[in-house]
């Protein structure tokens, strides 16, 4: 059976089924003014009780809730004293003579609908709060005796329908070793809770997860959504096996957090994250980045229906920079085009999109594009370590048009008397073999060099990455991208200037030693890649990557080099 | 009567938790605050009508207010919308 992995790790426990009283309708019919006034006032009286269950909560000083958890709280308050439900509750007791309880259920389960329908994930999983705030006002009204906070005995996997806010903040986590649920998505509250606490979980896993009786044998993989009921012997083996070895690594690997990434013989690296937006950035600093080697700024392009105005673009980078801890972070500006496409920006149709209008070429083409960029990441520069990168860069010409736009934004912004960082640092990607064989001309035009390899890999080799029909071309380890690569690295250091690497290749472990013996002492890679290249960095000594490199350099094709790096890599 | 435009900051829309904020501040003056995003009007006084008109990132709302005390709920409302909601 297969759900949605909301929160990763495998659990292995007791099956503990918590199952809900069906809620019905009475069906009956008010006849009296009396009776309709009185219903009234009880529902008005229970929505004043459930009110008072969630203040208890948010008081109950056994609980430690999370800023999260508490969120969730005060969203419960609001929807249960919301004046639309009870206005619409009020008419169907008033005009539909319903009794309370069923005048409830009734308008709950319409707006149940309406936000389940609604095509956004958030909304149509704020469905289960409406659900949970009715369940908690009719809980007052049909006086169904509070429930029973379940007591455990021993590691148990909770299996529910869905798990309302309440549930989850009242039960003994200490015992709950994952999660799995009927219904639920990556934004409802199960996802939120299990993540906050570490707990495995999967969520819409259907119907069949209810079949699991208690006592039954769960296993679950809140990585890969995989459920389990009572598997066999050797299925439970595998994954046992797995759990440990995943537990004892992220154990480890945790524990790098704080080390300092220095080789064995004392040569420093400086581990970076590739990020979109704030949380990426944080996730990658819990992880041991220090700092950001890339920012792209797409996302903040795209899914909206025109160009964001300076003054957002400003909020978008200043936040960055506000929450950098004073780290640097490299702001590329916009990488549109390719396969990145803007709804509002139209771009004819290309052959060779990849080789076509965009990036650095489309805001030299249109510079009121650029500048509004350049101006927003400029201001924002006051707040953190900020540095600009241009991405395509295939001459010397380009680098020296986007420095000229790049002045006339400093110049537009002195004249409006806004502050900003005048000596901000300026650097190119490197990604088109053009600029990667003449690292040596670019190195004295600007500050820093970052090495895209995607785009550097599929244009040496004449590689559409998108086309999976020559997919296995794509290769990062073919000797003349290698050469590349090294060619940029020993020129940024014979001209003084800094060189990172911010593609797949930095990520990638195999790729760490053969990289740090060409010389490369700034890696930027995903989040989750961060400890994982740690480990190697403090594990091994420059000399030995020294040698690493030279070995692979005689090297003459990239089935041999991988096999090679795969043997040396520990 | 006093109407003003404006652009959602925070990238997840007007979600859950900023409404939350929203309607307790509402809360605290005696005008009416209407919401409005094209055609659709709501009162700012229920979650429900706020969420259920899903209001995304970088989408433009008009807040409409109305009241004795409108100048100090219009000042309130505009921190809410141009620096609060971006914390939220």
């Amino acid at each position: 059976m297969k759900g949605i992995g909301v929160s990763p790790g495998i659990s292995i426990g007791r099956a503990f089924v918590i199952s809900k009283a069906a809620t019905t309708f009475s069906g009956v019919q008010l006849t009296t003014n009396e009776d309709i006034a009185a219903g009234i006032s009880k529902f008005e009286a229970a929505v004043v009780s459930a009110s008072a269950e969630i203040e208890a909560i948010k008081m109950d000083l056994n609980l430690t809730l999370s800023a999260d958890e508490l969120n969730i709280l005060e969203i419960q308050v609001e929807l249960i004293n919301d004046p639309q439900i009870k206005d619409d509750v009020v008419e169907k007791i008033e005009t539909d003579k319903k009794t309370p309880g069923d005048a409830l259920l009734e308008v709950i389960a319409n707006l149940v609908t309406v936000f389940e329908e609604m095509d956004d994930e958030y909304m149509s999983a704020r469905s289960a709060d409406i659900r949970d705030a009715g369940a908690r006002i009719l809980k007052y009204l049909q006086n169904i005796p509070p429930p029973v906070i379940p007591t455990f005995n021993g590691d148990v996997i909770i299996i529910a329908d869905d798990i309302s806010p309440s549930e989850t903040m009242t039960m003994d986590l200490q015992h709950v070793r994952g999660f799995a649920t009927r219904a639920g998505s990556k934004t409802s509250h199960t996802a939120i809770i299990a993540k906050a606490k570490g707990i495995p979980a999967v969520v819409a896993c259907g119907d069949d997860v209810m079949m699991a009786v208690e006592g039954d044998l769960i296993v679950l993989d809140g990585a890969t959504g995989f459920i389990h009921i009572n598997p066999d012997e050797s299925a439970l083996n595998d994954y046992k096996l797995k759990r440990d070895a995943l537990a004892s690594e992220t154990e480890k690997l945790k524990g790098l957090k704080d080390v300092p990434s220095i080789t064995t013989d004392g040569v420093s690296v400086h581990l970076e994250v590739n990020i979109s937006g704030i949380d990426d950035m944080l996730l990658g600093f819990e992880n041991g980045g220090e700092g950001v080697g890339l920012l792209r700024t797409e996302l903040l392009f795209m899914n909206r229906d025109s160009f964001p105005t300076e003054d957002e673009q400003f909020e978008f980078y200043k936040s960055i920079a506000l929450q950098s801890k004073n780290n640097p972070v490299i702001v590329r500006t916009i990488d549109i085009g390719g396969d990145k496409q803007l709804s509002y920006f139209n771009i004819d149709a290309e052959l060779n999109p990849f080789l076509g209008y965009r990036a650095i070429r489309i805001c030299l083409d249109r510079p009121e594009i650029f500048i509004t960029q350049l101006k927003a990441i400029l201001r924002a520069s006051v707040f953190g370590k900020l540095k600009i990168m241009f991405p395509m860069i295939a001459n010397v010409q380009e680098i020296r048009a986007a420095k000229k736009l790049l002045e006339q934004a400093k110049y537009e912004l002195t004249i409006q008397n806004i502050s900003f960082n005048a000596n901000i640092k300026v650097g190119i990607m490197i990604e088109i073999p053009s600029a990667a064989v003449t690292a040596d001309i670019l190195a004295k035009e600007v500050d820093f060099f970052s090495i895209g390899t995607n785009d550097l890999c599929q244009y040496t080799l004449a590689v559409d990455r998108m086309n999976e029909k020559i997919s296995h071309l794509y290769d990062t380890y073919n000797p003349g991208v290698l050469r590349l690569i090294g060619n940029v690295i020993e020129q940024g250091a014979k001209n003084n200037i800094p060189v990172g690497m911010c593609g797949e290749v930095a990520g990638d472990p195999l790729a760490t030693l053969l990289l740090l013996g060409m010389g490369l002492k700034e890696f930027s890679m995903g989040p989750a890649a961060i400890p994982v290249i740690k480990k190697i960095i403090i594990s091994n000594s420059e000399t030995k990557a020294k040698q690493v490199f030279s070995t692979v350099m005689q090297m003459d094709n990239s089935t041999d080099i991988l096999a090679y790096l795969r043997q040396v890599t520990t | 009567m006093i109407t003003k435009d404006y652009t959602i900051l925070a990238a997840q829309g007007l979600h859950a938790r900023p409404a939350t904020a929203l309607i307790r501040l509402v809360k605290n003056f005696k005008s009416a605050v209407i919401l409005q995003k094209g055609s659709k009007m709501v009162k700012l006084n229920s979650m429900l009508n706020i969420l259920s008109m899903a209001i995304k990132g970088g989408e433009t709302v008009t807040i409409i207010i109305e009241g004795e005390d409108e100048q100090e709920a219009a000042i309130a409302i505009d921190l809410f919308f141009t620096e609060q909601a971006k914390e939220l």
